[in-house]
């Protein structure tokens, strides 16, 4: 693991410890910030212990990312925030759900894509989970969730 | 020996029934790789809000009891520990298991399970009421230091570096802060919209345990699930009873380390199976068998995984501090209920803690029913793929987090938390202390205001918070626990750095 891969990711967390402190010396009124600042002193005294750490090579504690995790991560992480911060509003909880769940089978299935039958299993569990989801939501717990793009 | 009084809550049909399924379901839970104890429980929070909390409660707990023995399942069939706490179980479990022992090695799992779980949850009982009468005498100050302890000890022991574990407590204690102030109604980093009514703990619990585990699961890739199901034959129970009490050894030893070990906040169950399983095989006149199918490596490690459990909880519901991040999660289902563990539990609502605490006794033994019939079918879910568990964490963790308030922005605050605690333990972060300090955070900070107003009109802060015997002993456990710590860290560096020169 290279030694930017720790001093990125300690100096983000050193830049949030400093802005909370910065905020919390700064805002008023100064009994309301009594405990922020307290903990932000804490904050920012171990962020930039951990970022001279990182910056002088003495970071060990964590894996980092390789490429291949990037790879394999990105394209779930990429429908995982479409489906929060847009689908799951715009075309309902249960269709972005079940459009979501058949592409993140489609990408991360291990079985072939050239055959039928995988493609057909595929299909049955989303329409599965998608049931399973609306009794125990829906029906049991009587969860009010946005209104279905495809559906009432 | 107020317990017995409230027995009959638990068999009450919908209580028993929740209880039951508390129980399988967490045994098929737990038994899936990647589906922690932590996460199990807290992706079922949202199933208990329409319950009374003392059935919510029985949901959770039997759900926690399970998950942590269903781990020993996959641990023996598949060789792939259910959580971290099944680690030690692998090493004779699993060899049991390929010598055709393993509904053996199943039966002993349970069985030792059962009886390190229920001497754990009788610890509870006799320890949890004569405890939340001796937290009366805490007043802000202890209670300030106390919540610091929590998040202290488990940031320092829960993780490979001190200072990222500490750091982790510091951004969960920040996280807490965000929102309204309650005393004087200022605003406090309130940089969106969504998050002027603070962090709800409930979608951060699910975000912070539930989406690193589906990236990670992203991460493998299209990996196809390549252990194979062992076979198992059948055997007598009677036999594996026998068999257990012939190694009431390494039983006692499980049962006493796993007990004394959930005690102690931070500590957990990860290294309960691990320890127990050390000292068994230290004091065994059969050490040389530890490690080739040997079945006291596998009661002396079930045996303390289940026994840590009821003590894990001894800190939580006496001093309202969580000794665990699963007791964390259980602390966020009782607050949801509006009921604040510590004496108030029970003195004001004596029903739901001995409810669920009964139901916690009971629930060992159904473990160990159900466990033995359930194993076969847990080991086949444990192989569903990882893409379509991913995907079921996701969609459960969405809904179960929108569930909560209706609302979106609790949603939003899952999947930002969720992400971005992904990337910081990639880089040595923790999730436990992180959710503790989120936990704490509102305590030490009510604590610490309220005793900063009595030292103002009285002796002044610094006497305040740094004299008297309970403070000073509060602040000794904190400061040792990272000196201990720090040791040990150093201690390993230089271990590692001798071994990799002794490679080269």
């Amino acid at each position: 693991m290279s030694r930017w891969q720790h001093i990125i990711p300690s100096g983000l967390v050193a830049l949030t410890g400093i802005w909370i402190c910065w905020v919390s010396y700064t805002q008023q009124p100064a009994q309301a910030f009594l405990f922020p600042r307290l903990i932000s002193t804490v904050f920012v005294a171990l962020a930039l212990w951990t970022f001279a750490k990182a910056l002088l090579g003495w970071s060990r504690a964590g894996d980092g990312i390789s490429r291949r995790i990037i790879v394999n991560i990105l394209p779930g992480l990429i429908v995982l925030l479409i489906y929060v911060f847009w689908a799951a509003k715009a075309l309902g909880f249960y269709t972005a759900s079940a459009i979501v769940f058949f592409i993140l089978l489609s990408i991360y299935d291990p079985n072939p894509h050239s055959e039928v039958r995988s493609w057909i299993k595929r299909v049955i569990i989303t329409v599965g989970f998608v049931v399973i989801m609306y009794g125990l939501f829906a029906q049991v717990l009587n969860v009010f969730t946005p209104k279905e793009a495809l559906f009432q | 020996m107020e317990f017995i009084g409230y027995f009959d809550e638990v068999f009450q049909p919908i209580s028993f029934m929740l209880l039951l399924i508390g129980t399988i379901g967490g045994l098929i839970l737990g038994a899936t790789p990647g589906l922690s104890p932590t996460m199990a429980v807290a992706l079922l929070i949202p199933f208990t809000f329409q319950l009374e909390p003392a059935q919510g409660l029985i949901l959770l707990g039997a759900a926690y009891t399970s998950t942590v023995a269903g781990g020993a399942v996959s641990a023996i069939l598949l060789k792939i520990p259910g959580a971290p706490a099944n680690i030690a179980t692998t090493l004779d479990g699993h060899t049991m298991a390929t010598q055709g022992r393993g509904a053996e090695a199943l039966q002993l799992s349970f069985i030792s399970s059962a009886i390190g779980g229920v001497f754990g949850v009788m610890l509870l009982i006799f320890l949890t009421p004569a405890l939340s009468k001796w937290a009366l005498a805490f007043g802000p100050s202890h209670l300030f230091w106390l919540a610091i302890l929590g998040v202290t000890v488990i940031g320092t022991l829960d993780s490979n570096s001190v200072v990222k574990g500490l750091l982790s407590g510091c951004i969960g204690m920040w996280l807490a802060t965000i929102g309204f102030d309650d005393i004087m109604g200022a605003q406090r980093f309130i940089f969106h919209p969504e998050l002027s009514g603070g962090i709800n703990i409930i979608p951060a619990l699910i975000g912070l345990f539930a989406i690193p585990q589906v990236l990670t699961m992203f991460a493998q890739g299209r990996k196809a699930a390549d252990a194979e199901v062992l076979k198992v034959q059948r055997h007598p129970i009677g036999a594996a009873i026998r068999e257990t009490f012939r190694r009431s050894r390494s039983l006692t030893i499980g049962t006493g380390i796993g007990a004394f070990i959930g005690l102690i906040p931070g500590v957990g169950g990860q290294i309960a199976g691990l320890v127990a399983y050390d000292q068994a095989k230290k004091f065994s006149p059969d050490r040389k068998k530890f490690g080739t199918g040997h079945s006291e490596g596998v009661i002396a490690a079930e045996s303390a995984n289940n026994a840590m459990v009821g003590p894990s909880l001894v800190p939580l519901l006496t001093l309202s501090v969580p000794g665990s991040p699963t007791a964390a999660v259980l602390l966020g289902g009782l607050l949801i209920h509006g009921i604040f563990p510590g004496s108030d539990l029970f003195d004001n609502h004596p029903d739901v803690a001995w409810t669920f605490i009964n139901s916690m006794l009971i629930g060992q033994i159904l473990m160990c029913i159900f466990g033995l019939y359930v194993a076969g079918f847990a080991a086949r879910v444990a192989q569903v793929p990882q893409s379509v568990m991913a995907a079921i964490v996701l969609g459960l963790a969405v809904f179960g987090s929108y569930s909560v308030q209706n609302s979106m922005g609790d949603v939003y605050v899952m999947a930002a938390l969720g992400v971005g605690m992904y990337f910081l333990e990639r880089f040595g972060f923790v999730a436990a202390p992180l959710v503790l300090g989120l936990i704490l955070g509102p305590i030490a900070e009510a604590n610490f205001i309220q005793g900063a107003m009595i030292a103002d009109a009285t002796t002044g802060r610094l006497p305040y918070f740094f004299s008297g015997m309970l403070n000073l002993t509060l602040i000794f456990i904190v400061v040792a626990s990272v000196v201990y710590s720090v040791w040990m860290e150093i201690r390993q560096r230089k271990l590692d750095r001798k071994d990799k020169e002794a490679h080269a």
